[in-house]
């Protein structure tokens, strides 16, 4: 703080110090607060707010546990609500995983294998995408998948299906691999580009595998670009709206649709702010996990 | 060095279907735009139409919610652009504990599903009035403002680390320097530091406008009975399904890809540039040196 003002006297130290305040405090910090804070209230009409029934409750987490069974799990009824808070967990780490499955070799290929000339305009090709909204990419996928689409059609060519490709939780899944791969592309790309070429051509002239240079040479490199985009990936599959609303079959729910419902069909804020903290403590949770078993710092998975 | 090449080409093979599997979508759903059929596909062909982007020009939600989109993202480019900045220079003047326990506050939001974001800001401006009894009027409900902030809370974030990876090189020597000179510190700060973080800047605001143009989950929550861009296609999306958001999209598109084109256009012109002077400089040198020598 001394620092600050001793490089930008005091005039500019107040205002960089009040727009980073601002920034924290009444944007990050307090809004969080009071998602807390209206999480363990109870939903009331509005003439009773600050009234004898408004105190801290569990209630709104209680509902989140206590509804309709979907089934039993050693005997413990596991509500509808869980159910789907722990397939939008199970699914979104089946689409982070197909990410960085299918994004590693193309990093790696990005990184060290292409010609330098090619490198922008490939590179050109793969931004486009990423500048089309999530939602008309969703759209697009609920275009190409429809049953009676190119897809199937091209399939049917060759004598295969039609398939019903927007069922289960499918339809959700392909759609959220193509809407965020990206995220996982560019960081791997990123951590991959500034290892040493000569590391690799010692390991292979050593004798090494293909296999045993990637395991033991580049992925331990490329260890905070998997971890950043792992974490990326994951959050934002779990928090997405859009792609599980366009390309849902009845039998996929994911956990911001419920969030929604409460806020808009239930006009309920409170329970739906308690399902929202919940969503928030689920990230939380995966990003110290990634941080923990990847054994990386914040400042490389921001990066 | 056989095994090496065959490598090569499976790579080559996957990075093209990787392509296919990015491109293919977006070619789809702009083909839709222009076939003849009441619901959106290219298969079966029924022909070439325009209409479904005339019905899109005289839909006047549409045009309001375009200038809804630009109002935000302007907005939030004003804001996001000196916050991040302001946010990157005091980490740089930060002791590392502190350092990096700030940096983690700033980096949350990123790290914040974004109906996470919108909510709680939403539920914070609501409750900041109630106390004096305005939680029904503005600026405490609902509305693009409220769109606006909750998107800088972490469009900020974004501007901030490029301008922090843009003071790794810059020399505090040379502010020392100016002020040693006699520089006020309005002057270091105006001559000195900014000059410095411009492409950083530059490139904070060029992102948070298009952050701020895709941005659906936070709008969604935050923004009342406004619509933007982005929320006018979801429920365009999720009422009647109309080949008008092809439309929509392959407008998009097309723009998107003349931007890239722009772009590379002019990288290609600015690296050509930088080596002629390279060259011209380098003949320089030559005829000076001999001019020496002679």
């Amino acid at each position: 703080m001394r620092e600050l003002v001793r490089r930008y006297g005091v005039t500019l130290s107040g205002i960089i110090l009040a727009l980073v305040g601002f920034w924290l405090l009444a944007l990050v910090v307090l809004p969080n607060l009071s998602l807390l804070n209206v999480s363990f209230r109870p939903y009331l009409p509005v003439d009773q707010l600050g009234g004898p029934d408004d105190h801290y409750t569990l209630r709104n987490y209680v509902t989140f546990v206590s509804g309709d069974p979907a089934y039993y799990f050693l005997g413990i009824p596991i509500s509808i609500h869980v159910n789907i808070f722990l397939l939008t967990i199970l699914y979104s780490s089946v689409v982070t995983l197909v990410s960085l499955a299918i994004s590693y070799p193309l990093a790696y290929y990005l990184a060290k294998v292409v010609r330098a000339s090619n490198a922008p305009t490939l590179f050109a090709l793969l931004l486009i995408p990423l500048w089309v909204s999530e939602i008309l990419r969703s759209f697009a996928w609920f275009i190409v998948l429809a049953y009676q689409g190119p897809l199937n059609a091209m399939l049917g060519m060759v004598g295969i299906g039609p398939i019903r490709w927007i069922s289960g939780f499918n339809g959700v899944i392909i759609g959220l691999v193509y809407t965020y791969i990206l995220f996982m592309l560019f960081p791997i790309y990123n951590a991959i580009t500034s290892l040493d070429s000569n590391q690799i051509e010692a390991a292979r002239d050593l004798g090494a595998s293909v296999v045993r240079t990637h395991r033991r040479v580049i992925m331990p490199h490329a260890k905070p670009g998997i971890a950043s985009g792992c974490v990326m990936v994951f959050m934002l599959s779990a928090g997405s709206i859009i792609v599980p609303t366009v390309l849902a079959s009845p039998g996929s729910r994911w956990f911001t649709q419920i969030i929604q419902q409460w806020f808009f069909e239930g006009q309920d804020w409170n329970t739906g702010s308690a399902y929202a903290f919940l969503l928030l403590v689920l990230c939380t949770v995966f990003v110290s996990v990634m941080m923990r078993v990847m054994n990386v710092r914040l400042v490389d998975i921001a990066k | 060095m056989n095994n090496n090449n065959a490598g090569r080409l499976i790579l080559q093979i996957y990075m093209g279907i990787f392509l296919v599997f990015m491109l293919a979508p977006l070619i789809v759903m702009g083909g839709a735009a222009v076939n003849d059929s009441r619901f959106p596909s290219v298969y079966p062909w029924k022909g070439l139409t325009e209409r479904w982007f005339i019905d899109l020009w005289n839909d006047p939600r549409m045009w309001t919610s375009i200038r809804n989109t630009i109002f935000v993202a302007a907005s939030v480019v004003a804001l996001s652009v000196p916050i991040g900045t302001a946010g990157a220079i005091l980490l740089n003047s930060l002791q590392a504990k502190a350092r990096s326990f700030v940096y983690g506050v700033m980096v949350a939001p990123i790290l914040t599903p974004g109906a996470v974001i919108g909510i709680s800001t939403l539920l914070f401006w609501n409750m900041l009035g109630r106390p004096i009894g305005a939680q029904d009027s503005l600026p405490f409900i609902a509305g693009l403002h409220l769109s606006v902030l909750g998107q800088v809370s972490f469009i900020a974030a974004y501007v901030m680390l490029l301008v922090l990876a843009r003071l790794q090189s810059f020399d505090p020597g040379l502010e020392e320097a100016a002020l040693d000179l006699g520089a006020s510190h309005a002057q270091v700060m105006r001559r000195v530091l900014l000059p410095h973080l411009y492409p950083a800047i530059g490139a904070g605001a060029l992102i948070a406008f298009f952050q701020s143009v895709e941005n659906f989950n936070i709008t969604l929550f935050t923004r009342g009975n406004s619509d933007t861009l982005t929320v006018y296609v979801g429920s365009k999306v999720r009422t009647g399904i109309t080949p008008t958001i092809n439309a929509l999209a392959l407008c998009l598109i097309v723009l998107t890809v003349i931007g890239a084109i722009a772009y590379e256009i002019s990288r290609r012109r600015a690296a050509a540039r930088e080596r002629a002077e390279a060259r011209e400089q380098a003949k320089a040198e030559a005829a000076e040196l001999q001019a020496a020598g002679a």
